[in-house]
């Protein structure tokens, strides 16, 4: 099989290039993408991809597979070839540190900047806090992000504005607050959010949707964002 | 060559997984300046791929629920040789720790009156062992350690701890007086090597699991924290307990929480029989993760295991209902659709145990102080250096490990750990200055790597090491066995040491620090086999062929490993809990 | 909070709403004249010129002409610190998106007044 590697070393490299490989596939399985990647750094260890749990819940691997972005360690051939020919690159839209390794910095600033942590004012009991199970329900398909920049660099609208645009993946996480029945700063992260940028740059393109590893829904969680806003506007 | 950049802190901590984030919330919210230094982003840390939960005595599910009933089946599970003042602190602190967590915002499941959720796992009792089966895990659905490390990663940047993400560290820097006083660090991004100067060090790099060739560990848990002790000469303790997983997805590696059989499913053979029945009639699919691992091994050696090559057993979960197994096991469904082609709704996942846990470590006492031990047998505390979570061996987890005992292992001596350092920076505690060949010392690999001309590839090495380790020290080992393996692992030392590496340059060069890491795969390697092949008696995860009894009289102590040598010793097991009496060895049946 | 931009719009909500109700108006306005001249097959100056002399007719071409001219400026806005920015134009972009909003904002505010006066010259 011949895969074909974005190949980037800023200190060899005057430009990137792709570089193709003739990968044996062993016995003609379907091995998920990382798997080619790893029989990739046998031939060649130069090749550079972050990697960590293999198995879809750590968010490292999140790259470019034939033009979809996904996590490579649960992406098996077969989901994104077409002809035997596979294409892959870094996750578009942030800066290459080298070959598949993107900078996500940008990326990490959005999610800091929404406070990602609980916030809540009053006492603290002496057990847990007590949250109903329709109350933690509201948290289902949020707080699975596992950051893996899918979402977000697949985003145009965070390729425009990486700096002031939140992103779906920041927004979903700062929903995930929204949503706590524990926190009591929704006021404040609401205040956080209004201007034009941070959650309004969002179109409803739902290209995070579409690629999102873990099957969850940004785009929803920004329309919530944005009714609660126009509540609080109102 | 030293001419390095130096990096100061109060506390340094090595690994951001769920003990290396606990300790270092515990410092910065004290105000103390703390550095973490990871070499992954720390929600990639392997924390994240736990599942079940987070066993503990919070009286949730059960209003009566004690911690001295955890502890006793800690103790059990321990097969007697954990050490019982570290699981009497861990089982009573755990119920603070456990809400400290919920405070910080972790998404607990919860029971309709709104306190956290409790699923039974494997071991648990009530009323020390005579009361039936506990459910004493506090889960966050089938993803808790997903949520505990995302919430600990939150609290940290709420609390202002600096981060050095995708650094990785090399060595410790020990001065002539045997005192730890830092690391040698590489910044992945750039390559620039760094001395990273701390009063205090925290080994909190996880586990090995990629010494065997099945694991359900990250590719990330290569033993980094336990190389650089070895290195620095200090002693392994238990480095032969070893934790099969019973359900390892076949082939793929893959776990399946125990909470699934917590749930109520089962394991059966190619006849459907429900075996546990037979190996543990009480507990059955809950007994201990030794037990029901090692009889999995026997019904497939005995002919009644599934699929073409008989090489699996099964296990059956759609007698649950697609509603439960949505609602407790959204997570199993996902791995086990994309890794066995299998939808546990309607047919069984093919299983197999897996290697999974270090029961063994750096010895640490139950402030974190790593512990070497003198020429009388004396534990010595190291100063300037601390060890927590699945790199150390505290013991809480003895010679096996009770299934959501790690997570709270993790922040109750993570936790541990901060508090001590505090207290010691509180009372004074000084920077311990190193010379300019300690630290060359400590780069010496480092250079020798970057200078390598020839040698073989890391790939090629690695994959030997884990066969062999797969092959001669897995769930049953024999002495003669054990023996060529060590013989094996003796020829491959120096190739190792030779390894080649191609690829110099300095940016991300993943090639470097995995060329890193297999020389660390390899001390824990070669701990491990020594440390097996010298215990000669079958005592939780470690079971002998040609030793099938635990022996008491000889072997009821820790084995320590002392890497100069490359010797084994023993040390004894803490029998004097504080507040409880002691649990005194018993037969162990489930 | 990003508060350091050009934006004559209050906040992001405020845009936001006024964007979507200026839509609404719009669009009844072009359905409402779509209405009407299929409703007047022999349409001719002197009706087309009765129609506007209507004073609840010129009210609503008065609220449709500021509904667009609201509508133009936050989308061009918009279009402007999308594309317009240094990422893609380097240390000139905030020159370059000021005068082409300036531009923008000149040709909005001439149709503007350019409209009230038709509307209301007569």
């Amino acid at each position: 099989m011949q895969v074909s590697i974005y190949r980037y070393n800023p200190e060899t490299d005057l430009k990137p290039s792709m570089q193709d490989f003739q990968v044996e596939i062993p016995n003609d399985k379907d091995i998920m993408i990382l798997d080619v990647l790893a029989l990739v750094k046998e031939q060649d260890d130069s090749v550079a991809y972050r990697r960590s749990c293999r198995e879809g819940v750590c968010g490292s691997d999140g790259i470019n597979m034939n033009g979809i972005n996904g996590l490579a360690c649960i992406t098996p051939i077969s989901a994104v070839t077409k002809k035997d020919k596979l294409i892959l690159r870094p996750l578009p839209g942030l800066p290459i540190v080298r070959d598949l390794v993107v900078d996500m910095t940008a990326f990490y600033k959005q999610y800091e900047r929404i406070k990602p942590y609980l916030q809540n004012d009053e006492a603290t009991p002496a057990i847990e806090r007590l949250q109903s199970p329709e109350d933690r329900a509201k948290l289902d398909g949020l707080y699975e992000c596992i950051l893996c920049a899918c979402c977000s660099t697949n985003c145009p609208s965070f390729w425009w504005n990486p700096e002031k645009f939140v992103g779906p993946a920041g927004l979903l996480q700062a929903y995930r607050f929204l949503a706590d029945s524990r926190d009591t700063h929704t006021e404040e992260r609401l205040a956080d959010l209004e201007d034009p940028f941070s959650v309004f740059r969002c179109r409803g393109i739902m290209n995070c949707v579409a690629v999102c590893p873990k099957g969850l829904n940004p785009t929803k969680a920004i329309g919530h964002i944005r009714s609660m806003l126009m509540e609080r506007g109102a | 060559m030293a001419n390095i950049r130096t990096i100061t802190f109060d506390g340094l901590i090595v690994g951001g997984g769920g003990s290396g984030l606990r300790s270092a919330l515990e410092l910065s919210q004290s105000g103390y300046k703390t550095a973490v230094i990871s070499k992954v982003f720390p929600t990639r840390s392997h924390t994240v791929s736990a599942q079940g939960g987070i066993t503990c005595a919070i009286a949730s599910n059960d209003p009566d629920d004690d911690w001295r009933w955890h502890m006793y089946d800690t103790v059990k599970g321990s097969d007697y040789i954990g050490d019982q003042d570290a699981i009497e602190y861990m089982c009573s602190e755990g119920p603070q720790a456990v809400f400290e967590l919920e405070h910080m915002g972790l998404p607990f499941s919860r029971n309709p009156d709104g306190r956290i959720y409790q699923r039974p796992f494997g071991g648990q009792s009530r009323d020390y062992g005579k009361g039936g089966q506990a459910s004493r895990t506090c889960a966050a659905a089938d993803r808790t350690g997903h949520a505990l490390l995302h919430t600990l990663y939150q609290a940290n940047l709420k609390n202002n701890t600096v981060f050095f993400n995708e650094w990785y560290a090399v060595d410790m820097v020990k001065n002539q007086d045997g005192v730890i006083a830092g690391v040698i660090a590489i910044c992945m991004e750039t390559g620039e090597v760094v001395y990273v100067k701390s009063k205090a060090t925290v080994i909190a790099t996880g586990g090995a699991g990629r010494i065997y060739a099945s694991t359900t560990n990250a590719l990330i848990n290569t033993g980094d924290g336990i190389g650089m002790a070895l290195r620095a000469g200090f002693p392994m303790q238990d480095m032969e307990m070893w934790q099969f997983h019973p359900t390892g997805i076949h082939l793929a590696g893959v776990l399946v929480t125990e909470g699934s059989r917590g749930e109520g499913g089962y394991l059966i053979n190619k006849d459907g029989e429900r075996f546990m029945e037979r190996y543990a009639p009480n507990a059955k699919d809950l007994a201990g993760r030794d037990v029901v691992a090692r009889s999995m091994v026997l019904e497939i050696l005995d002919g009644r295991g599934c699929g073409p090559d008989a090489d699996h057993v099964l296990l059956k979960l759609d007698h649950l209902g697609e509603k439960v197994l949505n609602e407790k096991l959204p997570g199993i469904l996902e791995l086990s659709r994309t890794f066995a082609h299998v939808d546990p709704v309607h047919a069984p996942i093919p299983v197999v145990p897996t290697c999974h846990y270090m029961m063994g470590g750096i010895p640490t006492n139950i402030h974190g102080q790593a512990l070497s031990m003198d020429a009388e047998g004396n534990d010595n505390v190291i100063e300037g250096l601390f060890a927590v979570g699945e790199a150390a061996c505290v013991s809480v987890h003895g010679a096996n490990r009770l299934g959501g005992n790690s997570l709270l292992d993790l922040v109750v001596f993570g936790r541990a750990a901060g508090i001590q350092i505090e207290k010691m920076l509180s009372q004074g505690l000084e920077q311990r200055e190193a010379s300019e060949s300690d630290i060359e010392g400590a780069m010496a690999r480092l250079d020798r790597l970057n200078n390598s001309t020839s040698g073989e590839k890391t790939a090629d090495l690695r994959k030997e090491l884990q066969n062999i380790m797969q092959n001669h020290f897995g769930v049953f080992r024999k002495g003669d066995f054990m023996q060529e393996g060590i013989e094996k692992l003796a020829d491959l030392r120096e190739r190792i040491n030779n390894v080649h590496l191609e690829d110099k340059s300095n940016t991300f060069n993943t090639a470097r620090v995995e060329a890193l890491e297999l020389k660390n795969l390899f001390e824990v390697a070669e701990s491990t086999a020594i440390s097996a092949e010298g215990r000669n008696e079958s005592r939780g995860a470690h079971a002998r062929e040609d030793f099938t009894t635990r022996d008491d009289e000889n072997w009821l102590c820790h084995s320590m490993y002392f890497p100069e040598s490359k010797t084994l010793g023993k040390r004894d097991v803490n029998f004097k809990p504080k507040t409880v009496p002691t649990f005194e060895p018993m037969e162990r049946k489930y | 909070m990003v508060t350091n931009v050009i934006s004559f719009g209050r906040s992001g909500l405020y845009d936001w709403i006024v964007q979507r109700i200026s839509a609404v108006v719009i669009l009844l306005y072009v359905l409402c004249h779509a209405a009407i001249i299929l409703s007047t097959p022999d349409m001719d100056y002197v009706r087309w010129r009765a129609l506007f002399a209507d004073t609840g007719m010129r009210f609503f071409s008065l609220v449709a002409l500021a509904a667009l001219c609201a509508h133009a400026w936050i989308g061009i806005w918009t279009i402007a610190t999308d594309y317009l920015t240094s990422r893609i134009l380097g240390p000139k972009a905030t020159f370059i998106r000021f005068l082409f909003l300036l531009i923008c904002l000149g040709t909005i505010v001439v149709y503007f007044i350019w409209g009230i006066m038709i509307l209301w010259s007569a």
